[in-house]
């Protein structure tokens, strides 16, 4: 099977004002199915730039980035919504629910602008609830749910439209060290049932929960190394695609 | 279909979550709505009003009045000159064929006594045409008869206000009255009319037989001159027509050609009226569009507080296209929002409206007119209200960047 995501060369320049700045530099690495990789490097590196047009929420100036095989940059803005939709899975460091909406709302949300009818809706955000330990909790709103399990809610939404992949940027950032274990436990059930997940971070610890870790530094990749000790290979390669 | 049910569920959660800024934004519009709707109500009531004194005095109607007079280098004005004659208006009603009834009207004041009760009124020789002509109606006695006028008798009608001020609550049918000391048989109580569109009374005026009027109250050198002829034309598309037919009998009758005047003037008064409507209806133009501009500034009103809601939400906009909105999905989103809130302000706007000028109509008297159309016409307003100046917020809502989006705090 082909690789889920696919860069090459990708470049980035932001131009503020006068000035040029030149975010990546010609990256280009792809990620298989069922990996686990852990994006890290300094504030600067070109991490999130990365991870950005990872999620299609920006474009690269230069270089491609294929995605399933298609080629991203040439896709309108409806399409990159799609993608975004059907293709993608995001959870944020400050887990952006949204406020006064239940978790089972907030979970329901991708699959709204996916024109999924209402009974189908609740079902498939009730299933996702409660693969993140959360079944019972649907009707609880953000502010009564602790950090760990607002970011759960979180993981649930990047979960309920069965993306290709999910991206995390920073999950644990916000967390402390028990409930990022936790999270990170979450993550590693999810690879291990054949979910593809690129993490964004810059603490060596959680990078140490995935498999492949690729550090950038001043826009370039530094290095790129996997490690067996993690997680291993996924067992129900495919359920997740 | 689905997505805009959607878009209005999120609107209505939107607004419940800031049920006070949404009240007050609203008021705008409400205030907007309820004066668009009682201005026009007004105007509209006013101008049923003066539509209705344009029916008040008949329908289809031309004045022949006599033409004025020279006497030793002076002039009269219009109706100075005894021209016109009983003669003339028997020959247009036979001679002329678009014409349906004519009517001879002279014109005099007098003094009205029964018993200890006085009243000074309008006394008007008229034949018994007078009543289809001006479209009156008799709510007591008889109409008077062409054997009253041919006899020349002293039987009269009277109008509701003469009838109030002399007889009270009295039935005045059979009552001797003295006109200029003259008994006078009261044989029939005219309907009530009300004002003229002049503002005249139409209901303080005495009926008495023509040739009476000529010959024993309102004597004059010419005793079959008449004041004023009523014509009545069959329709109003035969009125032009009647008036040519008219214009060229009299031109016969009175020999004018070189060397003689025109002696007599004839007017339309429908005509004359329709310009007086036409004034009213673009009065109430005029409060109509003063009012809107009350609904343009709570419009304004809309979309600083969409603009406001639209860098409030900046974050959760950021995440819901980082989930999938398209760009139309954020637009129809804060679209729906400020549409829900002009139509709902309008809602509440039109039932202020209809229940102020029903006040305005009860306290002040003035005469109103709310019309489905009105009703209607409001209400697509308030919709477009928010449509227009909710496009410009929802606009920036869908451009907004959404990285820069989710970082914003």
């Amino acid at each position: 099977m082909a690789e889920v995501v696919r860069l090459e060369e990708v470049a980035k320049v932001y131009t503020m004002g006068e000035e040029k700045v030149e975010a990546l530099r010609g990256v280009s690495f792809s990620v298989a199915p069922g990996e686990f990789v852990s994006i890290m490097g300094a504030s600067g590196s070109g991490k999130s730039t990365c991870m950005n047009i990872l999620g299609c929420l920006d474009v690269p100036t230069s270089g491609a980035y294929l995605l399933d095989g298609v080629n991203v940059g040439e896709l309108s803005g409806n399409q990159l919504a799609e993608v975004r939709n059907k293709k993608l899975g995001f959870v944020f460091q400050g887990f952006n629910l949204l406020a006064r909406t239940t978790a089972r709302e907030n979970v329901e949300l991708p699959l709204v602008y996916a024109q999924v009818p209402a009974g189908r809706r609740r079902a498939l955000a009730q299933e996702a609830l409660a693969r993140v330990g959360l079944a019972g909790r649907e009707g609880h709103f953000p502010n009564q749910l602790s950090g760990g399990q607002q970011q759960r809610v979180a993981i649930a939404r990047a979960l309920v439209n069965q993306p290709s992949i999910i991206l995390a940027d920073e999950p644990t950032g916000n967390l402390d060290s028990t409930t990022t274990v936790e999270i990170m436990g979450i993550f590693q059930e999810l690879n291990r049932q054949g979910i593809t997940i690129v993490m964004v971070t810059h603490e060596p610890e959680v990078a140490a929960f995935t498999g492949r870790q690729i550090v950038f530094r001043d826009g370039l990749i530094v290095s790129d190394t996997r490690s067996d000790r993690a997680t291993r290979p996924g067992s129900g390669e495919g359920e997740g695609s | 279909m689905s997505t805009f049910l959607q878009s209005l569920l999120i609107a209505l959660r939107a607004l419940r979550v800031n049920k006070m800024r949404a009240l007050l934004t609203m008021l705008g519009i409400i205030i907007g709505i309820a004066a668009v709707i009682i201005m026009v109500a007004i105007g509209s009531g006013a101008s049923k009003m003066i539509s209705d004194q344009i029916s008040s005095i008949g329908s289809n109607l031309l004045l022949v009045l006599p033409g004025s007079l020279t006497s030793g280098g002076m002039r009269s004005g219009t109706g100075g000159a005894q021209s016109l004659t009983y003669d003339d208006a028997k020959a247009i009603r036979t001679e002329c064929p678009s014409v349906a009834e004519v009517a001879p009207t002279v014109r005099g004041s007098a003094q009205v006594v029964y018993g200890n009760q006085n009243w000074s009124t309008v006394v008007l020789g008229v034949t018994p045409e007078i009543i289809a002509v001006r479209d009156w109606t008799l709510v007591a006695g008889r109409n008077i008869s062409q054997s009253d006028v041919d006899g020349a008798s002293k039987n009269c009608l009277v109008g509701q206000t003469v009838a109030d001020n002399l007889f009270g609550s009295a039935d005045p049918i059979g009552k001797i009255i003295r006109i200029k000391k003259i008994p006078f048989t009261v044989v029939g109580l005219l309907g009530r009319k009300g004002q003229s569109p002049q503002g005249q009374d139409q209901d303080d005026v005495i009926y008495v037989p023509l040739r009476t009027a000529q010959r024993k109250l309102l004597g004059s050198q010419f005793p079959n001159a008449v004041g004023a002829i009523m014509i009545e034309a069959r329709s109003a598309d035969t009125l032009k027509k009647a008036e040519e037919e008219v214009v060229a009998l009299l031109n016969q009758r009175h020999r004018v050609g070189p060397g003689r005047e025109v002696d007599y003037s004839i007017r339309n008064l429908s005509e004359l009226l329709a310009v007086s409507e036409q004034s009213t209806r673009v009065m109430s133009l005029l409060l109509g569009a003063v009012a809107s501009i009350s609904l343009v500034v709570g419009g304004i009103g809309i979309m600083n507080i969409m603009l406001v809601s639209v860098t409030e939400r900046t974050r959760e906009i950021g995440i819901r296209i980082a989930i999938g909105a398209k760009e139309r999905d954020i637009m129809l989103q804060f679209l729906t929002e400020a549409v829900l809130l002009t139509t709902c302000g309008g809602i509440i706007g039109m039932l202020l409206g209809v229940g102020g000028a029903q006040l305005v109509a009860s306290i002040v008297g003035w005469p109103t007119l709310i019309s489905v159309q009105t009703i209607a016409i409001a209400f697509a307003f308030s919709a477009g209200v928010g449509v227009f100046f909710g496009f410009y917020p929802a606009r920036k809502a869908a451009s907004l960047n959404p990285i820069e989006a989710l970082r914003y705090e």
